[in-house]
């Protein structure tokens, strides 16, 4: 399994070919805490790096979610509609939001890895 | 929640070294460094107050102290509740006035008056303490004297199972009737306890000085059942309860009938009509108002926030949702706001129009959690 990289607005990307997998770090899940609700882009929609496509609702507050790359997204993680809590019990795992393909791999590598992000996070506290 | 306006210094509460202790995440509200949650997350905060008790810090609230002959009487001249009717160790909910008629502020006050010395105890919002005592003071005849408490702290202690927790530290506090008031002595400290809440379940509010504020608390915590929650808890559990947050469901612009707080005008004052603000009240009541406070539930999973603006479906927009979010014990989005008077009857179709999409919603009985008072 490719390796992790992370964004500055905590969602992070595994690149497989020229196809990106999204979702949320960890850390962002525990800081918006139990997630009620997820809207999902739909297939097909061409997105910019930094695009706001995906909004996370918690019991308290909506936040965006941003394509941290750009390309066509080809496939949303449906499994959020039924069940958004997967996002809290599985972030980097089951709890995924969307692919996007057509990713330009250096872009991705221009990302944080895991030791800088988690240096990133610790910079933030 | 609004974030304290300007640069002015953060205030703590007697119970922030307490907050810490217990893993609370502290926000910045109404000028105080406040627990928005604690390790357990809003979710299962809100779900145990609804199911045995939990534990709030309401210290950031104003209270004080209305004393003298008069009393009773000078504070009727903001409000449309009835104060002179207050039976000694009753509480009520009341409202301040605005000159135009819109809401000032939303209130508690008590009789604790004896042996013909009027006492009136009030509690007012954490953003509006100095405006109020400011519009209250300078309403008083001479007799009457104002005396905020700052050196006191108050919490919550709210749920099913919050009074029986309490009254094995004090067993008069289980004969309190619903708004009924008392002084009491827990764990040592000298206490006033109300029988009240903004949660929807039974429960007290407890107002202690502050030095004492960490030991009681710590007493309540111990307690078999008893959990600490935050302000995201008390957030969702108000709103399912369908009670108003000041300055989000209503504010200076909103009057008492189209905030749906007609019953807190008092039988008596709607007859003198002697409080400020009285005219657009009785025009409200007269000719019935042009909006309506309502419940809203959308059709679907996704909430819809403050400030969502609410169309007829396919039509205009008529008014925005004021708080809105995920109730956890209703099991999905809740909201309140302020529809046209034609829309707002029970179960009529309404749009959201949430991040630029509409969303179908509905006209939704208030509140959606029964609420649980003592009776």
């Amino acid at each position: 399994m490719a390796e992790l990289r992370f964004t500055k607005d905590h969602e992070w990307v595994r690149l497989d070919g020229d196809v990106a997998t999204i979702g949320i770090t960890d850390h962002a899940q525990t800081a918006l805490g139990d997630v009620v609700f997820v809207d999902l882009p739909e297939p097909g929609r061409e997105v910019a790096e930094g695009e706001a496509c995906a909004v996370v609702e918690s019991v308290k507050a909506a936040s965006d979610v941003y394509a941290p790359v750009a390309g066509r997204i080809v496939e949303s993680n449906g499994a959020l509609t039924d069940n958004p809590a997967l996002v809290n019990s599985a972030p980097t795992g089951e709890g995924w939001f969307f692919r996007i393909e057509g990713v330009d791999a250096a872009t991705v590598d221009a990302l944080m890895d895991e030791a800088a992000y988690a240096a990133f996070v610790e910079s933030l506290a | 929640m609004a974030d304290s306006p300007g640069e002015s210094p953060i205030l703590e509460t007697p119970l922030s070294g307490l907050h810490r202790a217990l893993g609370g995440r502290m926000v910045p509200f109404a000028g105080y460094a406040m627990p928005v949650q604690y390790p357990a997350g809003i979710m299962a905060e809100h779900l145990h107050c609804r199911a045995a008790a939990s534990l709030f810090d309401v210290s950031h609230m104003g209270q004080a102290e209305l004393v003298g002959d008069g009393a009773a009487a000078a504070l009727e001249s903001l409000t449309p509740a009835d104060v002179q009717g207050l039976k000694p160790g009753r509480q009520r909910y009341g409202l301040l006035m605005t000159e135009q008629g819109g809401i000032f502020d939303d209130f508690m006050v008590a009789n604790l008056g004896a042996q013909g010395t009027e006492r009136l105890f009030l509690v007012v919002n954490a953003s509006r303490k100095a405006e109020d005592f400011a519009l209250i003071g300078a309403a008083l005849p001479p007799s009457v004297t104002l005396r905020p408490l700052p050196d006191r702290a108050l919490v919550a202690l709210q749920g099913p199972a919050a009074v029986a927790a309490i009254a094995t530290l004090a067993p008069g506090i289980a004969a309190l009737p619903f708004m009924g008031v008392g002084a009491f002595d827990i764990a040592g400290v000298p206490a006033l306890v109300s029988r009240s809440g903004y949660t929807g379940e039974d429960g007290v509010e407890v107002s202690v000085p502050a030095d004492s504020a960490e030991a009681f608390a710590k007493a309540l915590l111990a307690l078999p059942g008893v959990q600490p929650a935050g302000l995201g808890a008390r957030d969702s559990l108000r709103l399912e309860a369908g009670l108003c947050l000041y300055g989000n469901d209503i504010d200076e612009t909103t009057s008492p009938v189209e905030a749906a707080l007609t019953w807190t005008i008092g039988k008596r004052r709607r007859t003198a009509w002697d409080f400020r603000g009285a005219d657009r009240v009785r025009a409200d009541l007269d000719n019935g108002p042009q909006r309506l406070r309502v419940g809203i539930r959308p059709d679907s999973r996704q909430p819809a926030r403050g400030h969502t603006p609410v169309h007829a479906p396919g039509g205009a927009v008529m008014g925005e949702v004021t708080s809105g979010g995920f109730g956890p014990s209703a099991n999905g989005p809740v909201a309140m706001g302020y529809v046209a008077r034609s829309h707002a009857a029970d179960g009529t179709p309404l749009e959201l129009l949430v991040r630029g999409k509409p969303i179908p919603a509905r006209v939704a009985p208030l509140p959606f959690t029964p609420h649980r008072y003592a009776r």
